[in-house]
């Protein structure tokens, strides 16, 4: 019996996650979901990079995560503000209905 | 690695454009409430400043090239002529957007800093040497932009076009971000060159299968940000939806420093299995020029046309990626130049005539445009024909390059069927210049007015590089040649 959960367990949710977060981007339909999916993959990926640090014993993955963390939290505050201009202007949060540009 | 942390003078001087860029798009976000409501467009002259300190600055980080930073960033000719692509870029985005947001009514110092920080970012991406460093760079120029491509906000057009690229773009990167991650868990180290040397070793070397699935994913991130298929799907609504200036900005900067990424990525750090990519690069390359100009026929939008057409120039593109040589490379170099030019030149022209609101985008409403303003009309044609490849412009000498490469590197069908791609490509180029000189000229060009100096200085600048580029190649090339040697 290994005392420790093994590193493979985490890689797999990571996976997991990951591709949760693939697949509500792809079906979900409403915009702020859509995003939270982009977040999911991203922690997702900070999942990956603590278990690969554990597994080479360094402190690389880690500063990489907080690097991931940050600028998530900048791409939320951009994404809110776009997401929030494009409520104002059509009163609706559902993707389908942004689709006025075409032939 | 060294203990000692504190960069050295010499690595800053290598980074001083970027910090140049930041510093001056800083002071215009503090200074901007002061200024005048009508005087905001004097922020976009600072802009102008810092982007010509930064110039000069990586012409001195040319002096004294090399690694800065504990080997994150790569002060190389390759990373000085791509950062000098972007600078250029920039400028003539600012020189161009001043008429449009006095048009707009939407002159503000943001849409200068913004513009500043995205090139920042895009300098960090050519000189990165780092997958991390990449990443962060990218996501600077990214984030920028997703607000520079809605930067009317009260405008549907704009606000879906933010909504699209900011959604689809972050998608994009996180992929980039999972491959980055598992590169790291495959090799231990995010260095390019570092990855490379763990990859040429046998007994260091991870399986294949890992490798491979980091390389895809990787892959895919890039893919999106050079808008090659099947991750195309983006850039024509968001080049249609965006202000036109911005569209112009977009389909020439950040294309052209994640080429550069694409090229270090993939000749550095994947060259040990270069094999196992180029089928890949092969195929999304032939089906990147399909698309691009086959859906580019049956547009009837100029925006919307010159984005497929934007994609259609991606695929050239990589197809000098797939012969991965070094003259491949060179060739890469030099069509991102000739094509910034010819394309911020075709987007300039339509910034100027789409006229308040952007109304007039359709290409119909360009009949007569070549009896109404003919230097509109024949600077508009130079960059036409550039795009389509003829003789004399730099576009020819761009696919000619790109084709003598994969000649050279024996991809002979890719060869062929780019070159046929090329041809009905010609068409949809063509048809805008006949409509533009054999059409009666219609209520659209009616209330044109002149050509604002910005524009006319915008228009004449691309014209004569194109020119100069299509007859004098070698003052490009040979640079060119010399830095492709450099992502080896």
């Amino acid at each position: 019996m290994p005392t420790t959960v093994p590193l493979t367990w985490y890689l797999i949710l990571s996976a997991i996650l990951f591709g949760l977060g693939v697949a509500g981007f792809l079906f979900r339909r409403n915009i702020i979901t859509v995003f939270m999916s982009i977040e999911l993959m991203l922690n997702a990926v900070n999942l990956s990079f603590i278990s690969f640090s554990y597994k080479w014993r360094q402190v690389d993955g880690h500063i990489f995560s907080f690097f991931v963390m940050v600028v998530a939290a900048a791409e939320a505050a951009v994404g809110l503000a776009i997401i929030l201009t494009v409520f104002k202007n059509r009163s609706t949060l559902a993707i389908d209905e942004v689709n006025s540009l075409k032939n | 690695m060294s203990d000692n942390f504190m960069p050295s003078a010499v690595e800053i001087m290598r980074f001083m454009p970027e910090i140049i860029l930041i510093l001056v798009g800083t002071i215009i976000m503090v200074f901007e409430p002061l200024v005048d409501v009508k005087r905001k467009s004097a922020l976009g002259f600072v802009a102008l400043l810092g982007l010509v300190g930064a110039a000069s600055a990586t012409f001195r980080a040319m002096d004294n090239p090399g690694p800065a930073f504990q080997a994150m960033l790569m002060v190389d000719g390759f990373a000085n002529f791509f950062r000098l692509l972007v600078i250029g870029v920039g400028i003539l985005t600012i020189v161009a957007s001043f008429a449009y947001l006095k048009r707009e009514h939407a002159e503000s110092g943001e849409y200068f800093a913004l513009i500043l920080f995205s090139i920042a970012g895009q300098g960090v991406m050519v000189t990165a040497n780092e997958l991390i460093m990449l990443f962060i760079g990218l996501e600077i120029s990214s984030i920028a932009s997703y607000v520079l491509a809605g930067y009317l906000r009260d405008d549907k057009r704009n606000n879906e076009a933010a909504l699209k690229y900011f959604l689809l773009g972050s998608f994009a990167t996180a992929f980039l971000l999972y491959g980055v991650a598992w590169i790291y868990g495959a090799t231990g180290t995010t260095n390019l060159t570092e990855i490379r040397r763990v990859l040429t070793n046998r007994d260091l070397a991870p399986a294949i299968g890992l490798v491979g699935t980091s390389a895809a994913l990787i892959f895919v991130g890039l893919a999106f940000k050079v808008s090659a298929a099947p991750f195309q799907v983006w850039a024509p609504d968001v080049y249609q939806g965006a202000p036109a200036p911005v569209s112009a900005f977009l389909s020439a900067g950040p294309k052209a420093a994640a080429f550069a990424i694409f090229l270090r990525v993939f000749f550095t750090a994947f060259e040990p299995i270069a094999d196992k990519w180029q089928p890949v690069i092969w195929v999304s390359a032939l089906a990147t020029m399909i698309i691009g100009n086959f859906a580019a026929l049956l547009q009837t939008n100029i925006k919307r046309l010159l984005a497929y057409s934007s994609i259609a120039h991606a695929g050239y593109v990589m197809v000098a990626i797939a012969t991965h040589s070094q003259i491949g490379a060179a060739a890469v170099m030099f069509y991102m130049v000739a094509y910034a030019f010819m394309n911020i030149g075709a987007f300039a022209v339509v910034t100027h005539f789409s006229r308040q609101g952007e109304r007039y985008v359709d290409t119909d409403d360009l009949a007569g445009l070549g009896v109404r303003q003919p230097v509109t009309a024949a600077l508009l044609s130079i960059f036409l024909l550039s795009l389509i490849g003829v003789p004399l412009t730099g576009g020819f000498f761009g696919k000619f390059y790109i084709f003598k490469a994969a000649l050279d590197a024996n991809l002979v069908w890719l060869t062929v069927l780019g070159l046929l791609n090329s041809a009905v490509a010609a068409y949809y180029y063509l048809r805008i210049i006949v409509v533009m000189y054999f059409r009666e000229p219609g209520e659209s060009t009616v209330d044109l007015q002149p050509l604002s100096p910005g524009v006319l200085a915008v228009l004449w600048g691309s014209a004569v590089a194109t020119l100069i580029l299509g007859i004098y190649p070698s003052i490009v090339l040979d640079f060119a040649g010399k830095s492709a040697a450099l992502v080896k």
